[in-house]
């Protein structure tokens, strides 16, 4: 009597037991396979993005699309080399608006900005990072281009008014990240700098900088990302007219800005073209995340 | 009697100098004449300061005064007609889609940061894979999940444009930004939390769910509301999957098409110069969005963060 209660109790502990293993191995599982979907989905976009652009290319040509400076979808042109130069451009150009203003912006922020003053230039900050990206291209085309266009001539749809617009959409990502790691260079460092006699913009410019380098170029690298594949800001600041500017005061347009004024005539080889500049987009962001990955590991 | 003090070459009278706690401005003022390399720096960095704050007000105010001053009722009115020109049902869809991209991605991001703050060894090259992909996902830009969404979505699955399309797309956006706010917020809390329920004789799960979970609940809510921000401010990834239309509907089910506020604004722009007004408008309630979530963000993130 005694031993069969004995057992059927060590049998509901066991059961206990197998379910809660279970229950811990089964939901290790479920916690995996949420990791796993983030790869499946990168997987799922490669495939689908190269699987349509490539033998849409090969059909195009590989030279002809990479170097072909003809890009007129109605026509079937579709040679992306005045993109891609557009794309570079715009980007350099946003990196030179922003950058430097970026850059000392963060100073200020780590070493100068009194509290008060702080509470509300953060913030502010973040609400400049978080403004939609169309808001910024209506801004720019009722704003911006009047101006750019009474102080150059031209029709306003350039790239100074593109490197503008795009500057100031890239300084949050710059100011967060720069500022973030001037504040994670050791205290010591700046104040070893001044006891050695530097004024304080020296001992920024000299001591912490340099400390804090990887975390700089991070910051530049992330601008730069978000800069190539702007889209809807852009496309309504380039013009849109596929050649390669000869002046700052000419229109251009890059492959983001190629893809979504294109859509109209998505089909056949016209789509799988446009397929192709997401692909070479991608590849390009992929490029970016590898430079990233190895200045993170740098900076460990 | 004093002696008087004779200076050799290269040598300083420290008396002379002022304590760096002691300077007043003016004294600031003349180091800083003598070293007009400093001075430069300086006065350009306040320079830089003021374009950002210059530029951010310049944005903010001119974007509201101009919405402000376009601002009528009927833009709010609950139906869209073609006369009243109302942004209620753009308004709807996107909370719409921001609701369904995020539970999807808050799902998959927080149960993956679990694995991979909790379970996985940071060595693991399962671990890596995983962080290159979500640093991908991340980086990619909104024009290729759009076209990725009108090729996968809406063409091969034969879809169309479909709520449930853009919401999956956008959720492939955010996943990684719940994922890494999420990793943050559990790494923030201590592992005398894990030890001491261990040690009570909870399992693993248990101790997730009860213990950790709850600790890490602000930072995970901040890094969803900093989600909800993206999708409330996407337009090109939308576009071509839950589609682009002059007169927003309410849609009768995720499997219709249906545009967000930032769409709307985009087709708005695109018809030219009949509804600047209106644009300006559907820009500072987008701009309005905007400040409530990261001042929401930021609220919780800070204030109801606990120090352990």
């Amino acid at each position: 009597m005694q031993q069969q209660a004995q057992a059927a109790a060590e049998e509901s502990v066991a059961k206990i037991h197998v379910g809660a293993a279970v229950r811990e191995v089964g939901m290790k599982v479920i916690f995996a396979i949420a990791a796993v979907i983030f790869v499946a989905a990168v997987l799922v976009i490669c495939i689908y993005l190269f699987a349509r652009a490539i033998p849409g290319v090969s059909e195009i040509g590989w030279i002809n699309f990479f170097f072909g400076e003809d890009w007129a979808l109605g026509m079937d042109l579709f040679g992306i080399g005045t993109l891609i130069v557009g794309t570079c451009l715009s980007t350099v150009g946003a990196l030179v608006v922003g950058v430097p203003i970026g850059l000392l912006t963060a100073v200020f922020m780590a070493f100068y900005c009194p509290r008060w003053l702080y509470k509300f230039l953060k913030p502010l900050t973040n609400i400049l990072a978080g403004i939609p990206s169309i808001v910024y291209g209506y801004f720019g085309l009722k704003v911006v281009i009047p101006l750019v266009r009474n102080a150059f001539g031209g029709a306003g749809f350039n790239l100074i008014t593109s490197s503008l617009v795009l500057g100031v959409m890239i300084l949050p990502t710059i100011i967060s990240i720069t500022e973030n790691s001037l504040r994670a260079v050791p205290k010591s460092y700046y104040e070893g700098s001044l006891a050695l006699g530097a004024t304080k913009e020296r001992a920024i410019f000299r001591t912490m900088f340099p400390a804090a380098s990887s975390g700089v170029m991070t910051a530049i690298i992330l601008g730069v990302g978000r800069a190539i594949g702007e889209t809807a800001a852009i496309t309504l600041l380039c013009g849109n007219i596929a050649q390669f500017p000869t002046s700052l005061t000419d229109p251009f347009v890059t492959l983001a800005s190629a893809i979504s004024s294109g859509m109209g005539y998505s089909s056949g080889l016209r789509l799988e073209a446009l397929v192709g500049c997401a692909a070479v987009l991608f590849v390009f962001v992929l490029i970016i995340t590898v430079l990233i990955m190895l200045l993170k590991k740098k900076a460990r | 009697m004093a002696k008087e003090l004779v200076l050799r070459e290269g040598e300083v009278d420290v008396s002379q100098i002022v304590p760096i706690n002691r300077q007043r401005v003016s004294d600031k003022f003349h180091a800083y004449c003598k070293k007009p390399g400093s001075f430069t720096m300086l006065i350009l960095i306040l320079l830089a300061t003021a374009i950002t704050l210059g530029a951010v007000l310049w944005i903010l105010l001119y974007t509201a005064i101009q919405g402000f001053a376009n601002f009528r009722f009927e833009l709010f009115a609950w139906e869209h007609t073609s006369s009243n020109v109302s942004m209620m049902p753009a308004l709807i869809n996107t909370l719409t889609i921001a609701f369904f991209s995020l539970i999807m991605a808050g799902v998959v991001g927080i149960f993956a940061a679990i694995f991979m703050v909790e379970y996985a060894k940071s060595t693991n090259v399962f671990v890596k894979i995983v962080r290159i992909a979500a640093e991908t996902l991340a980086g990619i830009p909104s024009i290729v999940y759009g076209i990725f969404g009108m090729i996968f979505f809406v063409r091969m699955l034969g879809w169309g444009n479909t709520l449930l399309g853009g919401a999956i797309t956008m959720a492939m956006m955010i996943m990684p930004l719940i994922m890494r706010t999420t990793e943050e917020a559990l790494k923030a809390v201590p592992d005398s939390f894990r030890e001491g329920s261990f040690a009570l004789g909870a399992g693993k799960l248990r101790t997730i769910f009860r213990i950790i979970l709850p600790a890490a609940v602000p930072g995970i809510i901040s890094g969803i509301i900093l989600g909800l921000g993206r999708v409330v401010g996407e337009t090109m990834a939308l576009v071509y999957t839950a589609g682009a239309t002059l007169d927003p509907a309410y849609p009768s089910g995720l499997m219709q098409s249906g545009s967000t506020l930032t769409v709307y604004l985009y087709a708005l722009i695109n018809e030219g110069n009949d509804f600047l007004g209106e644009a300006w408008a559907v820009a500072t309630v987008l701009i309005i969005l905007t400040v409530i979530i990261n001042g929401l963000a930021e609220f919780i993130g800070n204030k109801l963060k606990k120090e352990y």
